[in-house]
């Protein structure tokens, strides 16, 4: 027993009673996965690739859309690819984003090789450093329930490192075409021309 | 008549502010510089500043997905950092446009920027992406309309290219 939270009831907590304002923005891999098992919806926007690149995602959209709230919902080894962007995030800081990152400390897609925040690199320090606040540590429930209700209010920039162990539950694979990922996600937020 | 015209950056501008642009990504560059201060103060543009290039291909992919066109300019040698990004665009038909500025083609002082430079329209067209190649002021204006619509009303990726020669030559002093 870790101690350390599942990802797929951690997910289906944060995401339970979700409203109609809430977008979601996974990274590639075992987040895009775990949000698919919690339940498709068209306001989710799975990743299949663009490693690095869920957090962005999630800026551009919370800078388009300041009365619907954004959780990009991605995995320690995708965050460090991108860890720039937690830099870029920290000066724009839009209201109505928050960045939870899964940190198992594991890359799971490839065959649980250690990621580096195994080894000490701290995300939620990176974020704490680059001005994004409040950042959250969630080890248990507890603060994963903190954490899912202010997902529901959000009024400032947020980052959470959620600790989930290192396993594996089958996948569940949602839509993998882009386009019709795309289409269907603008036509529930109400911008298809 | 031979008038230079030397006001293209703010061409560009009134380009990207007729396009509807709100988001504008960048690497800070000196070829952009003036177009980088007028987005900077337009109250309507929200100017993210990135870390690196290929921030703003995912920047652009989100802008769109809430609604919003978004611009990304950037200097020939950022190019090369955005290439697997590229992929959000391409794989599901994000519009991207981009506004990039050469090195490396025109009385370049610094030979880094040759290798990147060099090579920046095959890696456009191997990614498919729609290349809009300026090296006249007269032409600015004109050439980045159509980029706009191609980007725009097709939901493909078009780079502007705004050539060495349009720029000028990097002055270096010690």
């Amino acid at each position: 027993m870790s101690g350390k939270l599942e990802r797929r009831a951690a997910m289906a907590t944060l995401l339970a009673d979700r409203g109609d304002d809430l977008l979601v923005v996974p990274g590639l891999g075992s987040t895009t996965y775990d949000l698919a098992a919690a339940g498709d919806d068209d306001r989710n926007f799975y990743l299949w690739g663009a490693m690095g690149g869920a957090a962005m995602i999630g800026l551009g959209l919370a800078l388009a859309q300041p009365d619907k709230r954004v959780a990009v919902i991605t995995g320690d080894g995708e965050m460090l690819m991108g860890m720039g962007a937690l830099a870029t995030i920290g000066i724009q800081r839009p209201g109505n984003l928050a960045i939870v990152v899964f940190d198992n400390g594991v890359y799971g897609e490839t065959g649980m090789q250690p990621s580096h925040t195994q080894s000490g690199v701290d995300l939620l320090a990176v974020a704490a450093a680059c001005g994004i606040g409040p950042c959250l540590d969630v080890r248990d429930e507890a603060a994963l329930r903190d954490l899912a209700a202010r997902l529901k209010d959000l009024r400032e920039t947020l980052f959470a490192r959620v600790l989930i162990e290192a396993s594996e539950p089958p996948r569940v694979l949602p839509e993998r075409d882009g386009v019709v990922l795309k289409d269907r996600f603008r036509a529930a937020v109400g911008v298809k021309a | 008549m031979n008038v230079q015209i030397t006001d293209w950056p703010d061409r560009l501008f009134a380009t990207l502010k007729r396009a509807g642009i709100r988001q504008v990504g960048y690497v800070p560059d000196a070829g952009h510089a003036r177009l980088i201060d007028r987005c900077r103060a337009d109250p309507d543009i929200r100017d993210v500043v990135l870390t690196t290039e290929e921030e703003g291909v995912a920047l652009a992919a989100g802008a769109w997905l809430g609604g919003e066109r978004a611009a990304l300019l950037m200097q020939s040698s950022g190019l090369g950092n955005c290439v697997n990004m590229f992929s959000l665009a391409r794989s599901c038909r994000f519009p991207l446009l981009m506004l990039i500025t050469m090195r490396g083609e025109w009385e370049e002082f610094n030979p880094w920027q040759v290798p990147m430079g060099s090579i920046v329209d095959p890696v456009l067209k191997l990614c498919e992406a729609e290349v809009y190649r300026v090296t006249k002021p007269e032409d600015v204006e004109s050439t980045a309309e159509r980029a706009v619509q191609h980007v725009f009303g097709d939901e493909r990726i078009g780079a502007i290219i705004l050539s060495q020669q349009l720029i000028g030559k990097k002055v270096w002093t010690k």
